[in-house]
């Protein structure tokens, strides 16, 4: 007998997620693959590579319907990502799916030169990214790919919100001759309030002038979460961001947070170093804008063992520590 | 136009001055191993692959991987001769600002992908491969390895894939010139056998003079065997050419002074006379 998986959410939160008016989601690897398996049945040069990989992201289905478009190269990921670029070159809309752990670690060369240097259109997608693996520990984190891959030329970067934003994501990434990255969980995540979506510029979830949280991926529920707990419970209005594409940089969103509001918060899944918060800090820091500024992430250090909800939680990656975070900076 | 063995043989000679011409003028390159695999390159060029200029952009033309992406100089000077853009362009090549980087990039016409980092040529080239077979398309992929690069695992992954998707349009060239920048191979990490070695991996295996254009000509102009992917290891010299430079490790990367170029060049300079007796 096994325990339930502990949730991300809290009793308190998933009330505030009611009284918004929120509804649960799928996970967003099933909203990829679903999309991804529409495409492709309009389009027999979309191609989906696997590396032993077509379970774990959720493509079987895929795999059944167009036995024909999928290309299984085995527990191979340097050669996944090789294969993927002559796939590409020779005319195919590849997305390559492994999990974001070894795709952006074991392949980065391959993903530097024969991807994004060689401007190869392929889509790389990162399934089960972040801690979503939880307590299988640090060699299935991809804590790392967001400082790995901003640092690399021609390559645009996205970790969707919601199924909503994983939907068009991957409608973008069909219909956009570059190479892309796409990062996302497996746990099911919340439907977040509509808003329209554009490859490179933030969505706004929330209004506010008082505080700004910028979000990247699955961690923007818990941003959305915190900004209503602070509007209920501290009069507090605060400005939500889903930044989900990483690179290029929404710069311009960034700074009106930084003009307008007095604290800004980052959140994101991921090392606090390298990735969007120090993404966001370099654009202040080069600007006039001054703010208090905060980066919620994984530290430097062992990360602690658990679900991805039990991480989360310690590293303050949840309503609760985000509305705390906040209320702090902000005092 | 089909040219004979003593064609191709004065283009080699042609090839190598040019070789050492623009690695004298940039002062850099990867001579040895440029002139290594040059008459391996004149082969596919000018006699078994069907790329030019004009059907480049075409999704029927054969394609060409080099691997070792560092013996640049020999895929440039062979790309300039079949039009792909002046060879006085190559003035520039390293230089402040140049497309002609030190190693392959698509920014130069008739290049396929970017390489340099070695052990990502087989890998993509099986992809090209694959997608031959998804749209029955009648082109071949050509990708040149280095003899020192297959100690990269990436190979060895891709290799694999080659034969489980028996990949009989892939014919992947060894430039098997024994050494490598620290010594010879053998002594670096050995890798000999390599034809069992390709044997068990499920490819069909040729050992060639890697300088004799016909036996190089009948191994690269159709698979080995159908079915399986074709790996054919080119016994070559390093340096091949200029005597004092053929299987001495030094000339990995070494630019010849004033005084070994001139030699050189005489060297390559009586050659061609020869051919022009005979041809
Ligand atoms: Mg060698």
């Amino acid at each position: 007998m096994s325990a339930p998986a502990p949730s991300l959410y809290s009793e308190n939160a998933k009330q505030i997620a009611a009284g918004l008016g929120l509804k649960m989601g799928r996970p967003n690897l099933e909203a990829f693959a679903d999309t991804l398996l529409e495409l492709a049945r309009a389009d027999r040069n979309i191609i989906a590579v696997t590396s032993d990989s077509r379970g774990s992201g959720k493509l079987t289905p895929f795999g059944q319907s167009l036995p024909k478009q999928i290309v299984e190269m085995g527990i191979a990921e340097q050669n996944l990502v090789g294969v993927a670029a002559g796939l590409a070159s020779a005319g195919k809309h590849v997305f390559a799916v492994s999990p974001a752990c070894f795709l952006t670690a074991r392949s980065l060369e391959q993903i530097k030169n024969d991807i994004a240097y060689s401007d190869n259109p392929v889509t790389l997608v990162g399934i089960s990214a972040g801690v979503s693996y939880g307590a299988l520990g640090t060699t299935h984190h991809s804590l790392h790919d967001f400082a790995a891959l901003r640092a690399i030329n021609n390559l645009i970067v996205i970790a969707p919100a919601d199924n909503f934003e994983t939907q068009a994501a991957v409608k973008f990434a069909a219909a956009t001759n570059k190479p892309i990255y796409l990062r996302f969980g497996k746990a099911p995540i919340y439907e977040l309030p509509v808003a329209p979506f554009e490859a490179g510029r933030a969505r706004v979830l929330r209004a506010g002038n008082d505080a700004a949280l910028i979000a990247s991926g699955e961690t923007a529920i818990h941003a959305l979460l915190a900004a209503e707990w602070l509007a209920i419970n501290h009069n507090m209005q605060c400005r939500v961001l889903s930044l989900h594409t990483i690179k290029p940089l929404d710069t311009e969103v960034i700074l009106a947070c930084a003009k307008d509001c007095r604290a800004v918060t980052t959140v994101e899944e991921h090392m606090i170093y390298g990735g969007l918060g120090e993404a966001c800090a370099g654009v202040i820091a080069q600007s006039d804008a001054r703010c208090k500024f905060k980066i919620v992430g994984i530290p430097d250090e062992y990360t602690v063992t658990g679900s991805q909800a039990d991480i989360f939680r310690h590293y303050g990656i949840s309503m609760e520590g985000l509305a705390q975070t906040a209320l702090t900076l902000i005092a | 136009m089909a040219f004979t063995d003593q064609q191709l043989s004065k283009k080699s000679w042609q090839y190598r001055r040019q070789t050492l011409e623009i690695i004298k003028h940039a002062g850099a390159g990867h001579t040895g191993g440029s002139l290594s695999c040059l008459d391996i390159l004149n082969v596919l060029y000018n006699r078994v692959m069907n790329v030019t200029p004009e059907n480049f952009a075409d999704a029927s033309r054969d394609r060409y991987v080099q691997s070792k992406g560092h013996s640049v100089e020999a895929l440039f000077v062979v790309l300039a001769d079949k039009g792909f853009f002046p060879f006085s362009e190559l003035e520039t090549l390293c230089q402040y600002q140049s497309h002609f980087v030190g190693h392959p990039t698509r920014k130069v016409g008739g290049v396929e992908q970017n390489t340099g980092a070695l052990g990502h040529g087989l890998p993509i080239s099986v992809g090209m491969a694959i997608a031959g077979k998804m749209d029955d398309a009648n082109y071949r992929v050509y990708t040149l390895l280095g003899d020192g690069e297959l100690a990269e695992g990436s190979n060895w992954e891709a290799a694999l894939a080659a034969s489980h998707y028996q990949l009989d349009n892939l014919t992947a060239i060894i430039d098997c010139n024994t050494l490598q920048i620290t010594g010879h191979t053998r002594d670096v990490m050995n890798n000999e056998p390599l034809d069992e070695k390709f044997a068990a991996f499920g490819w069909a295996v040729r050992r060639v003079d890697g300088h004799d254009f016909a036996a190089l000509t009948e191994a690269l102009s159709s698979p080995l065997e159908t079915g399986k992917p074709s790996a054919i290891i080119a016994e070559t010299i390093k340096g091949k050419g200029v005597s004092f430079m053929e299987n001495v490790g030094k000339w990995h990367h070494g630019v010849p002074s004033d005084e070994e170029y001139q030699k050189a060049l005489a060297e390559i300079a009586a050659h061609l006379a020869e051919c022009e007796a005979t041809v």
